[in-house]
């Protein structure tokens, strides 16, 4: 029987397992060195606030391993010989493979700054990071985090939550830069600053960290010369494919694993998939490495297919993410560029108590949308999806604003307040507005 | 601010440690009028020799005077049984009657200003330790920081010790209430404001404690919520419910001479709604007694397939029911408690639906022997082998001491979820007809756990979020508080078209699951 051996137990790697399962009835062993079982990485810092315990972030019974014959190995594999086709791991012990598939995630990039290995210096990805952070974060007055994204701004949450200040260094002149647009970073910023009193310093960039005389950190210098006193510094300036393994051998490599549309590396019946993964050729519309959850379990799902005898390509859909700022979340579905291009414009509406807005991105002359941010509005996916894939224009898209609302029963919706200032906007095309009866409302959304 | 909510917090614990107290405060002493006023002009001679030495002597707790109570009347009783005399046997609780009139000294006298030190300023030093959350707590939000960390909601010290009280709370309120006289006579003033000519027992006090409880944890779920107007407005709704229809209009109706009953409460949950004796109460009460027997058969006939199919269960067990009221208000702590496992949803199922097999069985035996005027059915005994049994085992020790008992050591739905025959009644029709589901925002979840850890029914929720299947199980309750506690806008409970609700598993992200 066909050994499938896969390295990592996250998103990735347990989705090709699972559907590898579905499919045949080949043998499976999923190894991971960081927990013996698949837990929700995204989950880290609500175990660390008490939302909930480690047991809770595991999406599946301990049961279902055995049941679906998944072997579980807590290992740490050290080297890979690729014509032996077998794994060595560091307990000395080592595994035959017919089929690899590499699921092994990012690792947190550091730069290279002055005192980046300090004491009370770290990065946020794994458990054993999480256990750090709950050491590092004792007796803390103040922490300085580096780096805006979505880590960043979890990691603040969770010093917020022991009641630490954080200041938090940006190196761009708005929240998450590389991503949102001006106006709804700047409502994120309102939020974190006027809401959670957050330190925000923005264009703002680390010179170096500050030694405390004994390894531990003492502060941070900017790149401006300004001291800033902390005794906890989060590194949360992105991450990279974990390839460290594989780095010298006959795999090649880039930033990431280099795979074909089949998700296969050069080397015969060696995949990689998830974070770690490298596309040679990225849909025009995708990017060639896509560190998010979504992206993992969709290449599990398709590399599962090819191994189990349906050779499928990769063929990933309309971008989609979603993210949460403190207490404002954000969803967004296709091509919303940091800043227009040419030919492109947009929408943007904004409610009055700066909790919620939308901003639509649509081709200036053909009015085609091509994307949408949205924050403290939830929108529906399916409904989204299906616009974007019919190309529909701006008009369309704002008349019907409703049918795409995803918020719960009784909130307040803003599709009228947002039809309107369309309307005031763009009066050469403007669109009905249409209420619905309250009744209607009840029994048929 | 924080003074007064460590103010706050003080006072509710020391009106509670009153409250415990009032138990060992003042003395029983029972009069022959006592005895003349509760026993019953035939038993009067027969206890009188052994009630000889009771009559007259302080007890300084109640637990003396129940105890000789109990002991006087089980020595004729015996003597009876001995002498082979069945019919003379006497089966009045007199203790708790007896106990209650022969109350005197402090709580007896004082019992205004007690009320007012324990259950009033109870009430406003939790009010105080709560309110100021809506400032303390920050922004409108997710407000789950620290659940797992703390005592009271992680089956701690705290947990424990609540659930030691609450438990022997139930046991004394169902089967010993002589012994917590203190606390029925503590109530009667309020009593006494809303019917002038009624006594407090204690279902009253039982009644009362819960409103507070409801109304009390029902602000504190409304701060907590105020991010999200479905549990505003769901929360306003279990509070209006239980304070009107549960308490206050039970109460007038009875003090305007008509039955006793609660509009929104509904057989099977209701399981004495067909007793003998109650349906002779309502049908002999003229108009109004008649209503109520038809409406209540109307509610659960016509009222539960019918809302059920629009809205879902939630309709009754998450805005109007008092142990669905009381399970989101005061219970809302301990949802994270509810047991997620394949294994305890299995077991669920079993014991649900057996209860309202049970239900059934018992509600049959008992119309039939009301029809055609007998006492057993097949040759037994139909209140000894069913009613008497329904009544102990599912009535008290499950939905009580179990029920609301066991919150703090098994979350807040326990009987809901286990035990409710209504509940699996208004499940079955919502599994299989009914427009309700909980949809999940195609291939958005991240499988964080969120929404199970915080379901109260124990439904594994992220299960079928993760593989973009809608959430269609009987036992949801439609709380929402999965939907409000999900950090990427996944969930949403809809009443929508009943043809694609059964859907098939659909993540959207690939292009090619479409093609399929
Ligand atoms: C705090 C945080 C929050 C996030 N939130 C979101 C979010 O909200 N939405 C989103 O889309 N994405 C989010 N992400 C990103 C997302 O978690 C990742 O994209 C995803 O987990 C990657 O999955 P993967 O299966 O590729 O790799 P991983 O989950 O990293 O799994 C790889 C596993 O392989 C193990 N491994 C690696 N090398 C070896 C070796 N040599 N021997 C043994 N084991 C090895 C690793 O220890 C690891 O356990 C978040 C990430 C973090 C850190
Ligand atoms: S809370 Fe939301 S994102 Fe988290 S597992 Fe549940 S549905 Fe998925």
């Amino acid at each position: 029987m066909k050994h499938i051996v896969i390295l990592g137990n996250g998103i990735a790697g347990i989705t090709a397992a699972r559907h590898i399962r579905k499919k045949s009835d080949y043998k499976i062993t999923v190894i991971s060195g960081e927990s013996e079982h698949f837990y929700s990485r995204t989950a880290l810092m609500y175990i660390f606030m008490g939302h909930m315990k480690y047991e809770h972030t595991k999406p599946y019974e301990d049961w279902f391993w055995i049941k679906n014959r998944i072997e579980l190995m807590k290992e740490w594999v050290s080297e890979i010989d690729f014509s032996k086709k077998q794994l060595q791991f560091e307990s000395g012990q080592t595994l035959v493979y017919d089929q690899l598939i590499l699921a092994t995630g990012s690792v947190s990039n550091k730069f290279g700054w002055k005192g980046e290995n300090l004491k009370g210096l770290q990065t946020l990805y794994s458990l054993q990071d999480l256990e750090n952070m709950e050491e590092n974060s004792k007796s803390v007055k103040r922490a300085v985090i580096v780096g805006g994204g979505l880590v960043g701004v979890e990691m603040a949450e969770m010093l917020h939550y022991k009641s630490i200040d954080v200041t938090y260094l940006i190196r761009e002149n708005h929240f998450w830069g590389n991503v949102l647009q001006n106006e709804e970073a700047n409502l994120i910023d309102h939020h974190l600053i006027h809401d959670h009193h957050i330190d925000l310093r923005h264009s703002t960039e680390l010179e170096e960290i500050l030694d405390d005389g004994k390894g531990h950190v003492a502060g941070v210098r900017t790149k401006s010369g300004e001291i800033i006193d902390c005794q906890f510094v989060g590194l949360t300036v992105g991450v990279s494919p974990n390839i460290q393994l594989v780095k010298n051998t006959a795999l090649e490599t880039e930033r990431g694993i280099l795979v074909d549309d089949f998700l296969k590396t050069n080397i015969p019946d060696v995949f990689a998939i998830g974070d770690c993964a490298q596309l040679r050729n990225p849909q025009p519309h995708r990017k060639p490495i896509e560190a998010v959850w979504y992206a993992g379990r969709m290449m599990g799902e398709t590399v599962a297919k090819t191994i189990s005898g349906n050779e499928t390509a990769y063929r990933p859909g309309i971008w989609f993410n979603s993210a949460k700022f403190f207490d404002i979340e954000y969803q967004t579905y296709g091509q919303v560029p940091n800043e227009n291009s040419a030919g492109l414009s947009s929408f943007y509406w904004e409610s009055k108590n700066k909790k919620a807005c939308i901003k639509i991105v649509f081709n200036e002359a053909s009015k085609i949308v091509m994307g949408i941010n949205t924050m403290g509005i939830r929108q529906r996916h399916e409904v989204w999806d299906e616009w974007l894939e019919k190309n529909r224009r701006l008009d369309y898209v704002i008349e019907h604003l409703g049918k795409a609302n995803f918020d719960p029963e009784l909130f307040k919706r803003y599709e009228p307040e947002i039809q309107q200032a369309y309307n005031y906007e763009f009066p050469e095309m403007p669109i009905k507005t249409s209420k619905k009866s309250f009744l209607h409302k009840v029994l048929n959304k | 601010m924080k003074l007064i909510k460590q103010t706050g917090l003080f006072l509710f614990i020391a009106s509670f440690l009153l409250f415990l107290s009032i138990l060992f405060l003042g003395s029983f002493q029972l009069t022959d009028e006592g005895f003349n006023q509760i026993v019953k002009s035939e038993h009067q001679e027969i206890l009188a020799e052994g009630f000889s030495d009771i009559i007259g002597k302080e007890y300084n707790l109640s637990f003396g005077i129940v105890n000789d109570i109990n002991a006087a009347i089980e020595a004729i009783n015996n003597e009876f049984k001995t002498a082979q005399a069945w019919n003379q046997i006497i089966y009045d609780d007199y203790t708790a009657s007896l106990v209650r009139v022969a109350a005197k000294g402090t709580v007896a006298e004082n019992s205004i200003l007690f009320f007012l030190l324990t259950l009033v300023l109870g009430s406003i030093g939790a009010l105080m330790y709560i309110i100021p959350d809506s400032k303390l707590s920050g922004a409108a939000g997710i407000k789950n920081n620290g659940i797992f960390h703390k005592a009271l909601n992680n089956r701690g010290w705290l947990g424990i010790m609540i659930g030691t009280f609450l438990i022997t709370f139930y046991i004394l309120l169902y089967f010993f209430p002589a012994y917590i006289t203190n606390w029925i006579i503590l109530v009667q003033p309020l009593q006494s404001l809303i019917n002038p000519a009624a006594t407090s027992s204690q279902w009253f006090l039982y009644g009362l404690l819960y409103t507070f409880a409801v109304l009390v944890m029902g602000i504190r779920m409304i701060i907590k919520y105020r991010h999200s107007n479905y549990q505003i407005i769901r929360t306003i709704s279990v509070m209006f419910f239980q304070l009107s229809f549960a308490f206050l209009i039970p109460e007038i109706l009875v003090r305007l001479n008509q039955p006793y009953f609660d509009f929104k409460n509904m057989w099977p949950l209701d399981y004495d709604f067909f007793d003998a004796w109650h349906i002779k109460m309502l049908t002999s009460s003229g108009g109004l007694g008649i209503f109520m027997f038809v409406w209540g058969i109307t509610l659960f006939v016509i009222g539960v397939p019918a809302l059920t199919y629009f809205f879902g269960k939630r309709w009754y067990c998450s805005w109007v029911c008092g142990c669905g009221g009381l399970a989101e208000t005061a219970g809302d702590p301990f949802r994270q408690l509810s047991d997620k496992s394949l294994k305890a949803w299995k077991i669920e199922r079993w014991l649900v639906h057996s209860v309202l097999v049970f239900a059934l069985v018992m509600t049959i035996a008992v119309v039939y022997n009301f029809i055609t005027g007998t006492h057993s059915i097949l040759g037994l005994d139909t209140y000894t082998y069913l009613r008497k049994p329904y009544g102990f085992l599912i009535g008290s020790i499950f939905s009580g001491v179990v029920g609301t008992g066991f919150y703090p050591l098994m979350g807040n739905r326990v009987w809901c979820r286990f035990g409710c025959p209504l509940a699996a009644y208004l499940g079955i029709v919502q599994r299989f007809k009914s427009r309700f589901r909980i949809t999940t925002n195609g291939g958005q979840c991240i499988s964080c756990g969120n929404c199970s850890t915080y379901c109260e029914m124990g439904i594994d929720v992220r299960w079928y979020a993760q593989r973009g299947q809608n959430i269609v199980r009987s036992s949801c309750v439609g709380c929402g508080v999965c939907s409000a506690v999900c950090p990427r806008g996944v969930l949403n409970l809809e009443n929508r078209d009943e043809k694609d609700r059964l859907n098939e598993p659909l993540l959207i992200g690939l292009q090619t699951e479409k093609e399929q």
